[in-house]
């Protein structure tokens, strides 16, 4: 089923929690809901779940209007940060709640309801939990038997708020690739709000950037990480680096060398710009390569993970963050302290002054 | 599991000593009295002095009064809880303080604002007693006055318990599909029932015991308006002591049994309040 967002206002008090938000998901999509504290990420999808109302705006289900109907009747999966699992039960009875609720005209039998509360319990692979009790399992464990209750009432959309957000690092690792492959067999129209980068962009189809009540940027993790719409979005993705940009002669340069803008020309009335470069767009080298290059030192090495992190600083007292492969650092070895030259071989976003 | 004891052997046994120490002082010896000094004279004697008609009327009207004011109390404690824990609305605070009221304020000023209000001299007093209704010095004043004694009672103990455990629970019910009534039959109840047993016990306890508001509104009518308590002091003041002590233990023994009954079901249910009491996070 589909979801369409359309121009939601919502304010708490003085606070505006979201600012004419719209916002569309097709069936079956995967979409991040990502943005700092306080961007009204959680509120959207409260609103969509209809746990809070909105002051204004519209929400259409597969293009009928849902404002209408009761949080009860709109079919929807929520998952809970903390779980919300209802501690007094076990978890098969947890899971069967949703079915046991339902009006005895519809609701399925009692074998029939066992039968469902094992499936889902095979689904999510903890079909040995069904008679203990929420508080007898660990997190993760948690987090799946509040997914697979979610699931019992067959919901056309699935709403998940920060669904990983109070587990460990590892943990949250293994579930979030588990909700990936989970998603790809289910299909069913899923949200899910993050204010983890990292988890959006590796689990998401699509990523909607959410900040102080407004949404920033719809796009796949591809879009939003190489061209992101605003210096928000660039800066909430992965560490960037700034630079000023000289405009002399028409021309955009940084340091002694004309900036290669690839996408168009320079506007004739831009006096200067900021030029955001992500780590990974750098050359290292010892000796200067290019007009361009930029001298630093070496403040800081850090050799753990896939790809070498270095914090330099410029001569000028700048931080610069630079990022190389493990290949390029073993050929080079660089220490700390050393002089080096540092070249910008991209760069990712450009804001001008006019 | 063990928690890290810092404490030396000694400051642990002294601590422990001044506990029991004052237990038997507070509780064991007045206990102990009442119960000897009630059988002094024999068991028959005892029963016979509870067989006397003015004593089984009031206990009558004791138990009468806490089936009034308990139930009512209950269904008021768990609706004021429910707004308090659950909701922002303007004036909680005033809510909040409200209920307080009657245990802040003497007993002795509880019954006399019923007086003020429906004796004869009071408020609504001459328009009752032209419509020919009695209030004061009727067992009606006295369960008014033990409703009010006792309200806040259940609602003290619930508002700590639901804050605690937040909405989550009932959010999670309401997208599985359950209605309102549903997820607080379901849901709500079952985890705040140990608080609601513990708020009903103090209320029934307070309800039976209640002596000030009481004795300010009930007139002391033997047969008619004198409760337990009222009429334990009557004879007591008669200086018929075994008489009054029989009918003290009584009230102590209600207490006791309504602590092992609690204490029966707490220990049936001890796996699941267990896993209530861990809660879910």
């Amino acid at each position: 089923m589909s979801i369409e967002v359309k121009n939601i206002v919502k304010t708490f008090d003085a606070f505006k929690a979201l600012n004419d938000v719209s916002l569309k998901v097709e069936t079956g999509e995967l979409i991040a809901l990502l943005g700092p504290s306080g961007s009204g990420k959680t509120t959207l999808l409260r609103i969509i779940a209809g746990l809070e109302t909105a002051d204004s705006g519209e929400i259409l289900f597969h293009g009928e209007d849902a404002s209408v109907k009761k949080t009860k009747d709109r079919n929807v999966g929520f998952v809970f940060q903390h779980y919300a699992l209802f501690r007094h039960m076990t978890v098969a009875d947890n899971i069967a709640f949703g079915l046991r609720v339902q009006p005895r005209a519809i609701r399925p039998s009692e074998d029939k309801i066992k039968a469902k509360v094992k499936d889902l319990l095979d689904l999510v692979q903890l079909d040995w939990v069904g008679d203990r009790y929420p508080s007898q399992l660990s997190g993760g464990q948690r987090q799946r038997i509040a997914l697979a209750r979610a699931l019992a009432i067959e919901p056309k959309v699935l709403l998940l708020d920060e669904p990983f957000g109070s587990l460990d690092a590892q943990v949250r690792k293994e579930l979030r690739q588990w909700l990936r492959r989970f998603h790809d067999d289910l299909h069913i129209t899923s949200l899910f709000v993050t204010h983890d980068q990292e988890e959006a962009l590796e689990v998401a189809d699509r990523i909607v950037v959410m900040n102080k009540g407004k949404v920033e940027q719809v796009g796949t993790p591809q879009e939003v990480y190489h061209k992101p719409a605003s210096v928000f979005v660039l800066n909430f993705l992965g560490n960037i680096n700034l630079f000023q940009g000289r405009v002399i002669d028409g021309k955009l340069y940084l340091g002694n060398a004309p900036v290669n803008l690839g996408r168009g020309e320079l506007k004739s009335n831009v006096k200067s710009a900021n030029l955001y470069i992500r780590p990974h767009q750098f050359d290292i080298s010892r000796k200067p390569q290019g007009d361009n290059a930029i001298k630093a030192i070496i403040k800081f090495l850090n050799l753990a993970g896939s790809s070498v992190k270095l914090d330099l600083s410029t001569e000028s007292g700048n931080t610069l963050q630079v990022e190389i492969t493990q290949q390029e650092f073993s050929q080079s070895q660089f220490i700390k302290g050393e002089s080096v030259f540092v070249c910008p071989k991209d760069i990712t976003f450009c804001e001008y002054e006019i | 599991m063990s928690l890290a004891r810092t404490e030396s052997p000694l400051i642990r046994r002294i601590l422990i000593g001044i506990a029991l120490f004052y237990l038997i002082l507070f509780i064991f010896m007045p206990l102990f009295i009442v119960f000897s000094t009630a059988l002094e004279k024999g068991v028959s004697y005892y029963f016979n002095s509870l067989k006397d008609p003015d004593t089984i009327a009031s206990i009558q009207l004791t138990l009468i009064t806490a089936l009034i004011a308990v139930p009512l109390n209950l269904v008021f404690g768990v609706a004021a809880s429910w707004a308090i824990a659950k909701f922002d609305f303007r004036g909680k605070n005033i809510l909040l303080t409200l209920i307080d009221v009657p245990l802040s304020v003497s007993p002795v000023i509880s019954g006399l604002i019923f007086v003020l209000l429906f004796g004869l001299q009071g408020i609504f007093g001459p328009w009752l007693r032209d419509h020919g209704w009695r209030i004061i010095f009727t067992p009606s004043a006295i369960i008014l006055a033990t409703i009010f004694v006792t309200f806040p009672m259940v609602a003290r103990e619930l508002i700590p318990v639901m804050k605690a455990q937040g909405n989550d629970e009932e959010e999670a019910a309401i997208t599985l599909g359950a209605n309102g009534w549903k997820t607080f039959w379901y849901i709500t109840l079952p985890n705040i029932k140990w608080g609601l047993l513990y708020g009903v016990i103090l209320c029934n306890a307070r309800a039976m015991g209640e002596f000030g508001a009481v004795s300010v509104v009930s007139g002391h009518i033997q047969g008619f308006t004198n409760t337990l308590p009222l009429q334990i002091e009557m004879l007591y003041n008669d200086y018929s002591f075994t008489a009054a002590f029989a009918a003290a233990s009584l009230l102590a023994f209600l207490a006791l049994f309504t602590l092992v009954i609690k204490s029966l079901v707490e220990y049936r249910f001890r796996a699941e309040l267990k896993a209530v009491r861990k809660g879910a996070h």
